[in-house]
């Protein structure tokens, strides 16, 4: 199959995938304990690493720009230069990046496994949906989760932008806290809510697709979760750039 | 079924003159009972340019079990996947219970499946849960209540005798219990087709025998149509040589079919590159001149 066909075939299976999954949430059985206990999987256990990532991202911004923001003399604004970089886009991004790498990961080996041991096939012969049973849940909790999880990074960014500004550039913290404070619109945050969303249905439904099409043993299971990984990754980062446009013309945000 | 329930004891009889007797029979007592369980017609399936099943014909009346035999990549466990409605064929007709299942969606085969049971070649239990778990997994996702469900789930360990296992995690079980909590998982619900997807294979010839044992019991016991595939001529041996019934202690013994009985409810049917090459009684197979068969038959 050549390139175009095979990427045209994969985006219809994963439209079909998605479309069924939601399709199955309107009839029984439905699976809310297992929707819960992936929340936890995905929302709790990524936490930490999340929190991390937001804080040194956060960190870092002010790192680089107080320095040149200082040569302007406009220092004072760096609050905002991080809120607003945090919250429109290097949140949402940095979160996904991470959570795709983290549970992307972890679930399409998942579900890889269980194809090359049958237990998928069981699971159909004893009269289970698997899409329903295991789809459905991972992506209700992957798209239930990521805005939390964003705004959790975000928060952690805004402080450590203020931990390095205040500690290591002598600002006051008064004047951050208002720079953030001036800089971030609701348009912002609605935005910046509405990306992970997105992000979300995507990191899901590319994984669960690629753990439910793992074909070759132990050998497609390695395969199927690193293309899981690197496919979703891809796709958020070009994703980004078309919901960005979007979001600004319907927000009328009007600076991009 | 076994001839001796069908006539007298003493009289012995050939399979020829056994066959059609005891189909009227059981058409008169139960008209149901001459629709096979299981139909095949004319089915071919392909994968990509490779022919992997060729207009393959055959049926399983009830309380029978066809042996499906041939090599590895033959298009036996392609068969059986086809009956549960985890593959579709390209032609041809696939009928289970007189019902013509061939293109069911898959909402639809989640009802036919619930009459079927399956037994995996590795088990396929599921890795994140218990003995109980898996035995459980039909009657906790159809929501039977507990007390049921523990009765039934230690009614079929007990049948495959691992009742000490129920807690026991899959990791925890050697390859032959992993096949009988499979057996166990398949037999919930008492479905009255199963499906054997070469279950004794890599298992020491013990174990192997007591998973034959397993089937057997079914069979003559429980009334279970079943296909059970394998490569292994010991499996066949045991399959259509003995039958299991129950002696006056109430305990279930395992016979020899010889001089008073002849077992008319075990077929074999061997395939080759996705054709049915033979179908017919172990005795015929035996017998056969074609030098394929002579040469799976005997390993050279």
């Amino acid at each position: 199959m050549n390139p175009l066909k095979l990427f045209l075939f994969e985006l219809q299976e994963i439209s079909f995938l998605i479309w069924r999954a939601f399709v199955g949430l309107s009839r029984k059985p439905r699976y809310w304990g297992e929707t819960v206990r992936q929340m936890d999987l995905i929302g709790v256990g990524s936490l930490p690493i999340v929190l991390l990532t937001g804080f040194f991202t956060g960190g870092v911004l002010i790192l680089q720009t107080f320095p040149t923001l200082q040569y302007y003399s406009i220092q004072n604004e760096a609050g905002r230069s991080v809120a607003t970089s945090l919250v429109r886009e290097l949140g949402p991004v940095l979160t996904a990046l991470m959570v795709s790498g983290r549970i992307g990961s972890a679930i399409s080996a998942e579900l890889g496994s269980m194809v090359v041991s049958q237990q998928i096939d069981a699971m159909r012969a004893l009269g289970t949906d698997p899409t329903k049973k295991l789809v459905s849940p991972r992506l209700l909790a992957l798209i239930f989760m990521l805005p939390l999880l964003t705004v959790a990074a975000d928060i952690f960014g805004i402080i450590g932008g203020a931990v390095v500004a205040t500690s290591l550039f002598n600002q006051d913290l008064n004047v951050f806290i208002t720079s953030v404070r001036n800089g971030i619109t609701t348009e912002d945050l609605v935005g910046g809510i509405i990306k992970p969303l997105f992000f979300g249905l995507i990191i899901g439904s590319i994984a669960c697709f690629k753990g439910l099409s793992t074909t070759g043993g132990t050998v497609g299971v390695g395969r199927s979760t690193t293309s899981a990984v690197v496919l979703s990754s891809i796709v958020v980062i070009i994703f980004d750039f078309f919901l960005s446009k979007a979001i600004a013309s319907i927000l009328d945000i009007g600076h991009i | 079924m076994l001839a001796s329930e069908l006539e007298q004891p003493e009289i012995t009889i050939t399979e020829s003159e056994m066959a059609p007797t005891a189909d009227i029979q059981e058409a008169v007592d139960e008209p149901d009972r001459i629709l096979p369980a299981i139909e095949f017609r004319d089915v071919h399936l392909s994968f990509d340019d490779k022919k992997i099943l060729n207009g393959v014909s055959f049926t399983v009346r009830r309380g029978e079990t066809k042996i499906i035999l041939g090599r590895s990549g033959g298009g036996k466990s392609t068969t059986i996947r086809l009956v549960l409605g985890l593959l579709k064929p390209d032609s041809g007709q696939i009928l289970i219970d007189g019902e013509d299942i061939t293109h069911y969606t898959e909402e639809e085969m989640m009802r036919v499946r619930q009459k079927i049971g399956m037994v995996f070649q590795e088990g396929a239990l599921f890795d994140s849960l218990s003995v109980y778990e898996n035995v459980a997994y039909r009657l906790i996702e159809q929501g039977v209540d507990a007390e049921t469900t523990e009765k039934e789930v230690r009614r079929m360990l007990r049948f495959v005798d691992l009742e000490d296992a129920i807690d026991k995690m899959p990791s925890e079980l050697s390859g032959g219990m992993r096949r009988r909590v499979g057996i166990a998982r398949a037999l919930v619900g008492d479905p009255t087709i199963v499906m054997f997807d070469e279950p004794t294979a890599g298992l020491d010839p013990p174990t192997a025998r007591t998973i034959c044992e397993l089937a057997i019991k079914l069979r003559d016991l429980e009334d279970v149509s079943s296909i059970f595939v394998t490569h292994e001529m010991n499996n066949l041996e045991y399959l259509s040589s003995e039958y299991a019934t129950v002696n006056e202690d109430g305990e279930v013994v395992y016979e020899m079919e010889g001089e008073k009985i002849c077992l008319i409810n075990t077929e074999v049917l061997m395939l080759r590159d996705g054709q049915v090459i033979f179908s017919g009684k172990d005795e015929q197979l035996r017998k056969t001149e074609d030098q394929y068969i002579r040469k799976f038959i005997r390993g050279k």
